[in-house]
């Protein structure tokens, strides 16, 4: 009864949002405003169907309703009840549900934080997300019904993947997504632009905070998936430039630039045709890291296209969207005017430049991740772009792009005199170069490459941090009071910038130090053996049976000591799963602010000494990547809580009355 | 492309430093290709040194594979082919694509899924006796999935055997 | 005009990636013809899932037009497609050989208990082996095989209503001609 509510729902959400994505836009053209006005209830009853129909998935997974073929393709009644839950959106159809939900959630948001904006802008921004969950929920009932019965009902499932039984994958899909969907908003808000002709300081300060909150949950997203990659599959690396990795990165990279963008948008009237430009890409690019790596074209040609008639309407689906917005984007853009003028040397066109390197840097992500499908596909062979392609390419866009990091946040708008910046900025510079290039040598490393790698890492960061420090002692300089009162004058969105630089600068020092001083063994180790990495002592005492609730696990004791002081025990698994047979790593980490110390697993070797291949590695600064992403994303939930929005609102409010 | 042309425009009509609108443009379609390629200079030398090319055990077995560079091959582990070094870190298996097997060298840990008679894929150089030295494995992650490259080497295994048997 | 231009360059390159994306869709695993049809079915000599100790062998079944249906209890599909079967044994005069695949035989017989058994026989290939012979993708599959144990046909995924109408029984009938 319950999936059949869920069914239900579906269809209802499917019929609200098919409203909402046609009268408010043809009134919104035509001039009839009891059309507008639909846009905002249908939302939110779209809204509230989609919750219910999320909700009904959510108990069919709780009460094991392996009924539902998706319950029982995904679940079994051992799994623990978290991952029942987290199983619900684990499948192809409970991915596409929940993306489906995240955009009815969107667009609820939307239709209750717009009360001050014009009505007409309302609908269209409305009309657009309805016009894509329309889309997306025919393609959820036509072609992966998430409700789908089968009969004769099974008496038990088959189980959720094992790698995806973990906390961080009950965290990491619906962060992403919620980022993925988020940048609808900026989306349609663009698109409603295009369609009105209207593009001014107004309409990017609306846009701005729904662009920064959809890339905060976007970097967290990330950050998770990147974190579970670490401890989950056993290989201790952070970032494999997988295809999957790639999909979620590439909105990121363009996301960013389109923060960046918004901002010059807003304050300089300016940059208006690229703003819209990056905002459509943005939002593409999440369509295409959805549903490409879903409908398996990226990764695996078996792992999702288990229906062909699911590539093709993924296909027309993003033609559709993509290609009607690019083409609406070639023959309106004209319309919505250029803005404010700027001279090579000012903040504009820092940002400028920094804004195409990051494109150009998801462009060759896009072109890496790309080329052996193409390849494959004009059979020409069968290649894999490895991640030394990866890094080759982003390292060296990316040194200019955090070089003018630096100078854009001091630089002045408009127009800056190259002497009064070299003025401001060379200390900052003589500190990062002296420093960069001493560290390397104190921390006591000698062969020139390594010792170029480390200063250029160290530069980079140090960098950030100076001059984000020099133009903070700028800022002020010419405010009065005490230094308490002087930092609190400053508006929050710029302590958010503030905080999101340092968060690059913190990454970038952990990803150097990581490269530069990590320690791996692959040894064979029988009970009583010890192996020492990075100073540290890892001592194997055996392993133990121990039964979990799906699995059975060999459980290794080692014990981890420094200097002959053992500091604690670590109890990496080896986990063989009932329902798929499938054995699995579990890494044991003692992670610390200056590094990790890691063991996994390998296999038992039959030599009747109980012995195993052991994995250990010690991580230098490995928690600094993910602390900078979470300084990011900090720096972006307090940009977005800046007053001015707030302030803005009133305002705006106080002038469509008079 | 379009705010390059924005700004293109705007130095057109707002002259500075002395140049005039006209090398002022042309000061900055240089720029544009000097960045342009130089993008593509990056782009082309990180290509050529870090593409790996399949190959499927068949074309191992017929010397078509490059001497001296990684490449990449995939197929079914062969069953009874799995050994292990006394050392317990280096094992020996032969990569097959149901026509030919090569043989294989890893050291190393394996990853979780890597078994007899399932899919892998292995990155490496053939060495001079014919062994190819594996420097990663893979194996993917579901028990039902075969690695698209290990599937495309069986299904050209298959034309290959069949088209043998009807030569004979 | 030279603007107009620019603003389109977007849109170009998306529709080359389009066309890239709509051939690499193509490419599907149930496109790809499989390189056996057409071709002889690959030699099999497995023991029978209910008496193990008899050896059933491809050669039993010539001179008939029989389908050889890949399936496994632990895949979920396969009980999809399991009561299409079971009602098509019963209904037609046709030959079912059950290749029970990668599974443990008494998982597999209780399966058969279950949910019926369609099959005149199902042979147990544990490891796989006749499955690659085969090229098998995934549980499951099916094989149109006829009388001179040419493979005619191949369904990749489960069997549906329609293609068991509109495809497989008008070869069979063809077949049997």
């Amino acid at each position: 009864m319950i999936p059949e509510i869920g069914q239900f729902a579906l269809i209802l959400a499917a019929l609200l949002m098919m409203v909402q994505g046609t009268l408010p836009l043809m009134g919104a053209a035509k001039g009839i405003s009891a059309w507008m006005v639909l846009s905002r209830r249908t939302a939110q009853g779209a809204f509230f169907f989609m919750a219910l129909a999320m909700g009904c998935l959510i108990y069919s997974f709780i009460v094991n309703d392996f009924s539902v073929l998706n319950v029982a393709s995904n679940s079994n009644t051992k799994l623990p009840l978290v991952y029942r839950i987290a199983a619900s959106w684990g499948s192809h159809e409970g991915s596409i549900m929940i993306w489906v939900f995240m955009l009815g959630l969107w667009s609820c948001a939307v239709s209750i934080f717009s009360k001050h904006l014009p009505e007409e802008m309302v609908a269209r921004v409305l009309g657009v997300m309805g016009l894509v969950g329309t889309g997306l929920l025919l393609f959820l009932l036509l072609t992966s019904n998430p409700f789908e019965r089968i009969f004769p009902v099974p008496a038990e499932g088959r189980d959720l993947n094992p790698l995806l039984q973990d906390p961080g994958m009950v965290l990491h899909p619906p962060m992403l997504y919620m980022g993925y969907v988020g940048f609808s908003v900026a989306f349609a808000f663009a698109v409603s632009a295009l369609l009105g002709g209207r593009l001014d300081a107004t309409w990017a300060r609306w846009s701005r905070p729904w662009t920064t909150l959809a890339w905060c949950f976007l970097t967290l997203g990330i950050l998770i998936g990147s974190w579970w990659a670490y401890y989950e599959l056993g290989w201790g690396g952070w970032w494999f430039w997988d295809p999957v990795e790639n999909a979620s990165l590439m909105p990121w990279l363009v996301g960013t630039a389109l923060m960046h963008s918004l901002a010059v948008t807003e304050k300089r009237g300016t940059f208006k045709v690229w703003t819209v430009l990056l905002a459509i890409c943005t939002f593409s690019l999440s369509l295409l890291g959805t549903f490409l790596v879903r409908s398996g074209v990226l990764t695996s040609v078996h792992a999702f296209a288990t229906d062909p008639r699911r590539g093709m309407f993924i296909l027309v689906l993003l033609g559709l969207v993509i290609g009607g917005s690019l083409l609406l984007f070639a023959f309106r853009a004209p319309k919505v005017g250029t803005g404010g003028t700027f001279k090579i040397v000012s903040r504009e066109s820092a940002l400028l430049a920094n804004n195409l390197l990051l494109t150009v840097a998801c462009g060759t992500v896009l072109l890496g991740t790309l080329y052996p499908l193409f390849l494959d596909a004009l059979k020409l062979g069968k290649i894999s772009v490895g991640p030394p392609y990866f890094e080759a390419v982003f390292v060296p866009l990316m040194v200019p792009t955090v070089f003018l990091m630096g100078v854009g946040a001091v630089a002045r708008w408009k127009e800056a005199a190259l002497p009064d910046l070299w003025a401001r900025l060379r200390w900052a510079l003589a500190v990062t170069l002296i420093v960069a290039i001493a560290l390397p040598f104190i921390l006591g490393r000698t062969s020139p490459m390594s010792v170029a790698l480390l200063a250029l890492g160290f530069a980079l960061a140090l960098w950030i941090i100076t001059s984000a420090a020099t133009g903070f002692l700028d800022r002020i300089k010419y405010v009065e009071g005490s230094f308490a009162a002087k930092l609190a004058r400053q508006p929050r969105s710029y302590w958010g910038m503030f905080a999101a630089h340092l968060g690059v600068a913190v990454f970038i020092i952990g990803v150097t130090v990581v490269k530069g001083f990590e320690a791996e063994r692959d040894v064979r180790m029988t009970p009583g053996d010890s192996v020492s990495v990075g100073g540290y002592s890892f001592r194997f005492e055996g392993t133990t049976d121990r039964e979990g609730p799906n699995y059975m696990a060999s459980r290794g004791t080692f014990e981890l000591s420094k200097d002959d002081k053992a500091i604690r025990k670590l109890y990496p698994e080896k986990r063989k799963y009932f329902q798929f047979g499938m054995p699995m790593t579990e890494a044991a980490i003692d992670s610390g602010v200056f590094g990790d110390r890691y063991v996994s697993m390998g296999e038992p070797i039959n030599d009747g000494k109980q012995s195993w291949s052991i994995r250990v590695y010690h991580k230098p600064f490995v928690t600094w990547i993910w602390a900078g992403c979470i300084l990011m994303t900090l720096g972006g939930l307090l940009a977005l809580s800046d007053r001015r929005y707030r302030v803005n609102m009133r305002r705006d409010v106080g002038l469509e009355k008079a | 492309m379009s705010a390059g042309q924005e700004t293109l425009q705007k130095t057109a009509v707002t002259p500075a430093g002395g140049l005039k609108p006209r090398h002022k443009r042309l000061l900055w379609i240089i720029f544009g290709l000097v960045f342009i390629a130089a993008i593509v200079a990056l782009i082309l030398n990180a290509f050529g040194s870090s593409i790996t090319y399949f190959y499927s055990p068949t074309e191992v077995v017929q010397d078509k594979v490059p001497h001296g560079r990684a490449f990449r091959i995939g197929g079914m582990v062969e069953g009874g082919s799995l050994v292990r070094d006394a050392n317990g870190l280096t094992v020996h298996f032969r990569v097959t694509d149901t026509a030919k097997a090569v043989p294989v060298v890893y050291t190393g840990i394996l990853p979780d899924l890597f078994s007899e008679n399932k899919g892998v894929v292995a990155q490496g150089k053939l060495d001079e006796h014919g062994v190819f030295q594996a420097t990663q494995v893979l194996a993917k992650h579901d028990e039902n999935y075969v690695a698209p490259e290990a599937a495309a080497a069986m299904d050209a295994a298959h034309k290959a055997r069949v088209a043998e048997t009807v030569k004979e | 005009m030279k603007k107009k231009l620019l603003l389109m360059i977007p849109l170009l390159v998306f529709f080359v990636l389009a066309g890239f994306f709509i051939v690499g869709l193509n490419r599907n695993p149930r496109e790809i013809p499989s390189p056996l049809i057409g071709k002889a079915a690959p030699a099999f000599a497995l023991p029978d899932l209910n008496a193990p100790e008899k050896i059933v062998e491809i050669k039993d079944f010539k001179g008939q037009v029989w389908l050889l249906n890949v399936w496994a209890s632990w895949c979920v599909s396969c009980r999809e497609e399991h009561p299409l079967l079971v009602e098509f044994a019963k209904t037609h005069d046709v030959t079912i050989v059950g290749l029970n695949y990668k599974d443990k035989a008494a998982d597999g017989k209780a399966w058969l208990r279950q949910f019926g058994n369609p099959y005149v026989v199902s042979v147990m290939d544990a490891d796989g082996r006749v499955g690659i012979d085969y090229g098998v993708y995934g549980v499951p599959e099916t094989f149109l095989i006829d009388r001179q144990g040419v493979i005619q046909y191949k369904q990749i995924g489960a069997i549906t209503d329609q293609a068991l109408s509109e495809i497989i029984l008008p070869k069979i009938k063809e077949l049997k001609r």
